[in-house]
């Protein structure tokens, strides 16, 4: 790295100013006539402060630690999309990526001004961390555009199929709904839960819907036709608190076949449905399953009230390992690869598209499922990190795969913690409790960011938008709020529905928010 | 066979027979005996008409038994779904009415200004100074009488050391001290063996207190980190009250209740 410092050219910007080359002012009359002007303005701003306060020695580096480019001297009231011409034309990138800038853990919101380090002189250079943001933006939902009736109960649980293309709802009322999102009526309506539908989940090639019921049924359907397909899996005892299906990249030959179910009598049993066979029952936990996440390392982690995780391994059934550490029930779980398991193959940047493009065939679908997961787990720092809320108000982050001990213990909330996610871009975690609150914290060490209060109950479910910079909340307060991430506070808030809402959902587009709750009623949102 | 009703005339004109009803009670006891010796005897043709006729007739009668059985036996109601349907993670807590909150909060500031406390044992035996203490004879002469034993648990802290043995008044045996209690939450329906912090109250006696006897009701403190409890703020809580439930000297453990 060579030592010598360069200066800004006035090539990027006509508003770049030149900054006076030594402190005299006899001086100034060196410089070129055209700048003098802007010059004259810079020394009367900086007249009164001390004069070190304008510039500082700056060098751009990445996560990973390489450095962009040479150091380079820069106005400490460079704006920050300055900022972002200057790094993208550092790296020679042609399209203009938008960016975040760290200094020592402070983000850079307005200008440089702000984050400067205690110890700072003229002389030390100040590293300036940049992460690339999602060059797509998803825009923030605004209004109600259809209240979807039909469900003769509460609507328990409510999600978008991973291409966006369709939307199911499971209810109270004991049956399935399958929903157009095109023209926002009801499609098709799958009866054959015996009690109320508690959980669904899409397969990640989104060809199958798998629900469970209070009895401990669990049904697969086909959305295209609102049929089951299969055999009813009935082996549980006890109702069924989660059900996962095994990663697409993870699958033989990018067809989705198995499924994982978790139930109240503390056992998981892993089903084939293709064959239709039972597989395995991994049992262990004494009390309690309440979340189960399949890792694309192809372990099942599992959660429950006797306050444990268990990390197991689905081909042979076998406990690999126990986390301990949570003093009262373990409600949640979220992995920080989740988003990019969930949505397989569909990528949201193809699917923001006007005319989205889906991928049909399996074996393509399964290496381009195998290249997101990848990329999601690079961006992650390579690392697969796990994070668990409990009723004892804390959160643990763990690293699953190879440590048994927690790498954070996150402190903070005064009630239970009922939802946590990640965001899809992995970077942050947000945390919804009953205390009316929702917590971000960073995810590389879970650090606390920002305290997010504006519900006026518990805060049930959230949902991050594709490109991470929003979040929807559903609370028992019978509104959603839409929150901007970058500004850490309330964007907007969505009222309109008459009793609690108990489930929310994002598309992967990005186009459209689902909501539904105890008003039978189940809400779409789009901009 | 008769070919017109003379027999029923004669029956109407001049009664039946005295023991008519029995005749035919027997005749009919006897009916299913007929028939099997029928069925064994007959042959051929006759054999197989008896036994077609004899089929149905079985048929029909099985048929009668199952509907009869069907109405004693008791029939489960086909189930209905009940109301009032919440998601996964509400199914296990009970959903506290609004109203329920404030009336809570109101009987909670009642409380507080009355004093009284819930405690899993409101009420306990008071245990008098001759169960606690065993007159200690000391002296030349052993005449002398002011050495008191503790015959219950006791607790002393890690830092206690006896007094001289010619000042003590209160001898408190060490096979009698305990530092661990087991402590039960609950709600999680778990029990823990934790060390004991101290002994906040014993309900007998001020003095109990003060030399740490432990009987039963008394309040102790324990520490708690092993659960790893979290306050609002965000520290970690490390001692809790509870109270014992057992009868320490006589089971040779203390067993608790947390006053969460």
């Amino acid at each position: 790295m060579t030592e010598t410092t360069a200066r800004i050219s006035n090539t990027i910007t006509g508003t770049t100013k030149m900054f006076k080359r030594s402190r005299d002012e006899n001086k100034v009359s060196k410089q070129s006539d055209k700048f003098r002007k802007m010059d004259k303005e810079s020394d009367n701003e900086s007249g009164g402060e001390t004069e070190q306060r304008t510039r500082a020695l700056t060098q751009f580096c990445s996560e990973a630690g390489e450095t962009a480019g040479p150091p380079i001297e820069l106005p400490l009231n460079l704006p920050k999309q300055k900022l972002q011409l200057i790094l993208n034309s550092l790296l020679k990138q042609d399209d203009n990526i938008p960016y975040s800038f760290f200094v020592e853990e402070k983000e850079v919101t307005k200008d440089l001004n702000e984050v400067l380090p205690e110890d700072y002189s003229e002389e030390k250079i100040v590293s300036i961390l940049y992460q690339a943001q999602a060059v797509f933006k998803v825009q923030a939902v605004t209004r109600c555009t259809s209240s979807l009736p039909g469900h003769a109960e509460a609507v328990l649980c409510a999600s978008f199929s991973p291409d966006g293309r369709f939307l199911a709802s499971g209810s109270g009322d004991t049956t399935v709904r399958f929903w157009d999102i095109s023209t926002e009526t009801p499609h098709w309506t799958a009866k054959g839960h015996k009690h109320w539908v508690l959980v669904t989940a899409w397969s990640p090639d989104g060809n199958f819907l798998a629900s469970g019921c209070k009895s401990g049924l669990v049904i697969v359907w086909d959305p295209n036709t609102g049929k089951q397909v299969g055999r009813t899996f009935n082996s549980h005892t006890k109702w069924i608190t989660a059900l996962c299906w095994e990663p697409l990249h993870l699958s033989e030959d990018g067809r989705c076949c198995r499924l994982a179910s978790a139930s109240k009598d503390g056992t998981i049993r892993i089903w084939n449905t293709t064959s239709g066979s039972a597989g395995k029952a991994l049992s262990g936990h004494m009390q309690s399953v309440t979340a189960l996440r399949w890792s694309g390392e192809g372990f099942i982690y599992s959660a429950s009230q006797d306050r444990t995780i268990k990390v197991w391994r689905p081909s042979d059934g076998v406990l690999c390992r126990t986390l301990q550490g949570h003093g009262h029930w373990v409600n949640t779980l979220a992995l920080n690869t989740d988003y990019a398991i969930r949505t397989g193959a569909s990528d949201p940047k193809k699917l923001m598209k006007t005319i989205p493009e889906y991928i049909k065939n399996p074996s393509d679908r399964k290496t381009a499922a195998e290249e997101r997961y990848r990329a999601a787990l690079q961006q992650a720092g390579g690392v697969e990190k796990m994070v668990s809320g409990s009723d004892d108000f804390t959160l643990y982050l763990w690293t699953p795969t190879s440590n048994k001990r927690p790498v954070a213990h996150m402190t903070g909330h005064q009630q239970l913690v009922n939802d946590v996610k990640f965001s899809p871009d992995t970077r942050l975690i947000a945390s919804a409790s009953f205390d009316k609150s929702i917590r971000l914290w960073n995810a590389l060490d879970g650090k606390f960011i920002a305290v997010l209060r504006g519900h006026v109950s518990g805060v049930y479910q959230l949902a991050w938008s594709a490109d991470s910079r929003l979040l929807v909340s559903g609370s028992k307060d019978s509104t959603l709020k839409v929150w901007s991430v970058e500004k850490r506070n309330l964007l907007l808030d969505l009222p309109g529905h008459a009793d609690e809402v108990y489930t929310v959902d994002w598309s992967p587009d990005g186009q459209r928010v689902v909501s539904g709750g105890k008003d039978k009623i189940l809400k779409l949102w789009r901009k | 066979m008769p070919q017109n009703e003379y027999m029923e005339l004669h029956a109407r004109r001049h009664g039946k027979r005295f023991d008519h009803d029995e005749v035919q009670r027997k005749k009919a006891a006897r009916a299913p005996k007929k028939e099997a010796k029928m069925a064994k005897k007959l042959l051929g043709i006759r054999a197989k008409l008896f036994a077609e006729k004899r089929r149905k007739e079985k048929i029909q009668m099985k048929k009668a038994i199952k509907a009869h059985q069907e109405k004693l036996a008791k029939k489960k109601a086909p189930e209905e779904v009940p109301e009032g349907a919440v998601p996964s993670y509400l199914l296990d807590r009970e959903g506290q009415n609004r109203a329920k909150v404030l009336s809570n909060m109101i009987k909670q500031k009642r409380k507080e200004k009355a004093g009284k406390w819930t405690v899993p044992l409101p009420k306990v035996r008071a245990q008098s100074d001759a169960e606690v203490f065993k007159e200690v004879k000391s002296g030349k002469r052993r005449n002398k009488s002011w050495k008191r034993m503790v015959t219950k648990v006791t607790f002393v802290g890690d830092t206690f050391t006896r007094k001289a043995p010619k000042y003590e008044r209160f001898i408190r045996p060490m096979g009698l001290r305990f530092k661990k209690a087991h402590v039960t939450h609950p709600e999680l329906k778990t029990t823990f063996y934790l060390p004991i912090i101290g002994v906040k109250k014993n309900p007998s006696s001020v003095m109990y207190t003060s030399l740490g006897v432990i009987t039963k009701g008394t309040i102790i403190e324990v520490n708690i980190s092993e659960l790893g409890l979290v306050t609002q703020t965000g520290k970690v809580v490390w001692g809790k009250y509870a109270q014992v439930t057992n009868n320490p000297e006589n089971d040779g453990c203390i067993n608790s209740l947390l006053l969460v």
